[in-house]
Order: structure tokens, then C-alpha cells, then sequence
């Protein structure tokens, strides 16, 4: 049998953002793929030399727009750490509730476009007719839609009031009605479950030994999440990952599907134990040292390594994103599956290019 | 009379070709949105096609890199005339937050010619949809008066940033 290359990218009408792969064909079915990164490479690591250490959580808030609250939650994170502040018990909820919203916008767009990747055009649409009222939320609390932009260095900067959490509260009951409706569609469609169990399998031995992360990991059985750290008010408030074991892309759906209740979950706690008291605290000084620190992004674990040696410039900042552990799987599960599979597959593990290549 | 009916028939249905050139998502998730219920572009009969070789309208958000503008150039050379050229975002006009960034040129504009510029960061769906709206009127003019640049035409290679 001849072998037949085809190139999946950089611009395909299944994904929103550019990357490419070279696909070895034997008859209809994958034998090789090869990833070529660098589309939206900006160098945005090496902007510490210039932009000072307040100024860089706008610029990592830029890393990606769709999880941009909580790569300006780690970087603080860490910066907080490095300087010893001690964030207000208030913004640590604060930042609790923004961060699901961000994971439940993320999750809602995913599940649209996974929908879309199999030619599900009005379940697209009706995922994000319902991710529009999250984006209300954003919106009416923050001042912008998507890069919304709250964390400081200390603590957040807006701060919620009664009449803003009874609204948030209201809104979510609706988006919780409007979900439970489709759970029958994600979970019971013909469609659906022709087009995505079964493909691309991965075992809870293989993904871990990948090194995955975030749904694609718990969804072949492994029960890992770095909100189980407790960070920002994670400690506080009842949390216990949500895992699936089939570990095909029909269980990575049902994992993501199932953590849009799950944050609706945690923001009515968060909501509910919001203490009284300050938003923020002053920051004096500047950082020195190094520090790690990790946060849960929709897509899984980001890890931040930074480094300080106590001028106003970080001397370096290292980021490492989900996407960038994930790519490994779709490089064990392409090969053996067919050519009309691929826009499922490569979605499964919601690539976020942007967050890879920075 | 050939020509007038094509005009009118390409201004009523305009189809559009979304290409993320280095964004933050943030822009590319916004026209997406105007393609979803609540702002709903396909009303006016706007129509995201992934093929440039349909489209009419060419959407471009962020900044342009050393090894996208190759493909940027290949799509814009690929829609054929009339067309428009909509920058989107604050990246897309001029290179926004990563403007001093290593790796990055500048706006869309370095590379092929930009008809209308939508600002924001990221733009909103409604300043999307008038940044259509407005890029429609030049669609007309182009349509009229059969103008064309081809990406090479406009500017050579784009030059390296020096330090």
C-alpha cells in the first residue's frame, strides 16, 4: 500500500487556532503524525526585561484568553508567595468564584466545538447560546467579557456585592435548568456516542506514564487535580475530582460535562462562606528568589517557575501549560485511528495553542 | 448589468474566513460568538467558511510572527477579488502588549493590506459586527472599481526587528 501524506492545518475549519499536522496515511487509517508548532509563538517569556513585576500579569494574562483569570491567579500566586503576603480570606473566594466562571466558560466552548467536530451544528449552538450568560456574569462584575482581568498582586481588585452574588446565584440556576436539559443529549444521543466511544483509547497506566493532565487524565481513571492543594480557598470548601475510567474521548466529554455542575457547585459554596473584610493588601517591596507554583486550568495543571533577584524586573518566568503535556497523547492515539476521526480526536484533549507557544 | 447583479447578489450573502494569526484566543472566541445565538451574524447571511477560496470577507486577529505571515500571505493571496481585509483586537492593529516581543513583527498590516480595524482587547462581538458592516461598504468600492494587490505587490518579506 502507498503512503499518502496529508496536511491537517494550520488553518482547518475544526479549529479555531493554528496548528499543524503532517498525517502518513496507509488506505484510510493513521500510521504517523507529526506536529509542527510555532504559529502563534510571540516570545512573551522574555517581556519580564521590560515590563515590570506588576505589569507582567497582563501580559501572562494574554498568554491565553480563554483560562486568562487563572494564569494571572498563578502568577500572583507565586509572586505572593516569593514576598510573603498573605492574601485576605475575602479575595481568596473572590478568586475561587471568577476561576470556575473562567472553567465553566472554557468548558461550555469546548463542549460546543467538540459538538461541531463531529458536524453536531445545533448542539454547538446551544452550548454557547448557554456560555453567553456566563459571559453576562463576566461582564456585568468585571467590565469585560473575557480577559477579566481582577487579580492584583494582594488580592483582587473588584470587589462583589449582596445585589451582584444573588444575581450570579439566579443566573446559574438558569444555566443549571438549560444544562440538565442537554445532559440527556450528551449522554444518551445515538449520534453522539457513534461518533466519539470507543476512539481514541488511553489507559490510566498509558496516561499516566505520559505525564497528562487535567480532564484527559481523569478521564482514564486517574483521580488527579491540583485544586486538591487547597489553593486560594480550595481548602475550604468541599472538593473531590470528578473521574471517569472508559478513558475514550466519549469520557473525556463526560468528564468536562460533568465539571460545569461541579463548578456551578463550588461557586454556590464559595458564595455561600464569602467572608467580610478587606479585598487586598498593600504590597511593599520586591521579590527575591525563585518559586514554583501550580494552578487547575480547564485544561489541567499550569506551572509557573519564577524567579526574582529583587530589582523590578523578574529575572525569569517559566511556563508550562496543559496543552503542552497533552500533545504527547495525541501522538499515541492518532496512529491506528481513521483519517474522519481526527477532528474528534485532536479536540478531545482541547488544545490551546496559544497557552503552548506563548 | 452582469457585473451590477453580482455586486448586489455578493453584498447580500458575504462569506467570511476566520485565520488566528498569533492571537490570545480571546478575539478568536468573540467571532466565533458572533456566529452563535445572541448575536447571530448568519442573519445577515454571513456565512464562516473554512476554504479561502470561498470567501469574501478575511478575518484576521492577532500579531503577525516570522512564520505565520508565510500562511497569512497564502491565504489572503488564495480569496479571490473583491475582498476585505478586517483587523481584529488590539494585537491585529498594531501588535498590542506583545509589540516588543521577540518574535513578533507587528500588526496585520506589515504584511497585507488591511481595509478595516476593529480595536478592543479583546473586541467586543458588536464592534466585530460593525467592522464587518463597515468593510461591506469597501466591498462595494472594490466591487465597482475591480481594484487588486497581491500580498507580494504590498510589501516585500517584512523586515526583521532590529534591536
Amino acid at each position: 500500500m502507498t503512503k499518502t501524506i496529508i496536511p491537517f492545518g494550520p488553518q482547518h475549519p475544526v479549529l479555531p487556532e493554528p496548528i499543524h499536522l503532517k498525517l502518513t496515511l496507509e488506505d484510510e487509517v493513521i500510521t504517523e503524525a507529526i506536529p509542527a508548532f510555532g504559529f502563534v509563538h510571540r516570545g512573551l517569556e522574555k517581556l519580564v526585561e521590560i515590563r515590570d513585576f506588576h505589569q507582567m500579569i497582563y501580559v501572562v494574562e494574554r498568554i491565553c484568553g480563554i483560562c486568562s483569570m487563572l494564569h494571572a491567579m498563578c502568577y500572583c500566586q507565586g509572586i505572593e508567595e516569593m514576598m510573603g503576603i498573605e492574601v485576605p480570606p475575602r479575595a481568596r473566594f473572590l478568586r475561587v468564584i471568577w476561576s470556575e466562571l473562567h472553567r465553566m466558560h472554557s468548558h461550555l466552548l469546548w463542549l460546543g466545538l467538540f459538538a461541531d467536530s463531529f458536524g453536531f451544528e445545533s448542539l454547538f449552538m446551544q452550548f454557547w447560546k448557554i456560555r453567553e450568560k456566563i459571559l453576562d456574569i463576566d461582564e456585568a462584575t468585571t467590565g469585560n467579557r473575557i480577559i477579566v482581568s481582577v487579580n492584583v498582586i494582594g488580592g483582587v481588585r473588584k470587589d462583589l456585592g449582596t445585589e451582584q452574588t444573588s444575581m450570579i446565584l439566579s443566573a446559574l440556576k438558569d444555566v443549571e435548568k438549560e444544562l440538565q436539559w442537554l445532559e440527556t443529549t450528551i449522554m444518551s444521543d445515538y449520534t453522539v456516542q457513534k461518533r466519539t466511544v470507543g476512539k481514541g483509547i488511553l489507559t490510566g497506566k498509558q496516561a499516566y506514564e505520559l505525564g497528562l493532565v487535567g480532564p484527559t487524565l481523569r478521564a482514564s481513571g486517574v483521580a488527579q487535580d491540583a485544586r486538591m492543594l487547597g489553593y486560594a480557598a480550595f481548602g475550604d470548601i468541599n472538593f473531590t475530582p470528578v473521574v471517569e475510567t472508559d478513558g475514550d474521548c466519549y469520557a473525556r466529554c463526560k468528564v468536562r460535562f460533568r465539571e460545569v455542575f461541579q463548578s456551578i457547585d463550588l461557586i454556590r459554596q464559595a458564595i455561600g462562606k464569602l467572608p467580610n473584610g478587606e479585598i487586598a493588601v498593600k504590597v511593599k517591596g520586591r521579590p527575591n528568589g525563585e518559586v514554583v507554583t501550580r494552578v487547575e486550568q480547564p485544561r489541567g495543571e499550569v506551572f509557573y517557575y519564577i524567579k526574582a533577584n529583587g530589582t523590578k524586573n523578574l529575572e525569569r518566568l517559566r511556563v508550562r501549560t496543559p496543552t503542552f503535556a497533552n500533545v504527547p497523547a495525541l501522538l499515541t492515539m492518532l496512529p491506528g485511528a481513521w483519517l474522519s476521526d481526527v477532528p474528534v480526536i485532536v479536540l478531545s484533549i482541547d488544545p490551546c495553542i496559544s497557552c503552548t507557544e506563548r | 448589468m452582469f457585473k451590477k447583479i453580482m455586486t448586489k447578489a455578493r453584498m447580500q450573502s458575504p462569506w467570511m474566513l476566520h485565520f488566528d494569526c498569533g492571537s490570545c484566543n480571546g478575539c478568536d472566541i468573540e467571532v466565533l460568538a458572533c456566529l452563535t445565538p445572541v448575536y447571530d451574524v448568519e442573519r445577515f447571511g454571513i456565512i464562516n467558511t473554512g476554504n479561502p477560496m470561498h470567501a469574501d470577507i478575511f478575518l484576521v486577529t492577532g500579531t503577525v510572527n516570522h512564520r505565520n505571515q508565510k500562511v497569512l500571505r497564502n491565504l489572503y493571496d488564495q480569496i479571490p477579488d473583491p475582498k476585505v481585509v478586517v483587523a481584529i483586537g488590539a494585537c491585529g492593529l498594531t501588535g498590542g502588549i506583545f509589540r516588543e516581543a521577540w518574535n513578533v513583527i507587528g500588526g496585520v498590516d506589515k504584511v497585507i493590506p488591511v481595509d478595516v480595524y476593529v480595536p478592543g482587547c479583546p473586541a467586543k462581538p458588536e464592534a466585530i459586527i460593525d467592522g464587518v458592516v463597515l468593510g461591506l461598504e469597501k466591498f462595494r468600492g472594490k466591487a465597482e472599481t475591480a481594484e487588486s494587490i497581491s500580498a507580494n505587490d504590498f510589501e516585500e518579506e517584512a523586515p526583521c526587528r532590529e534591536k
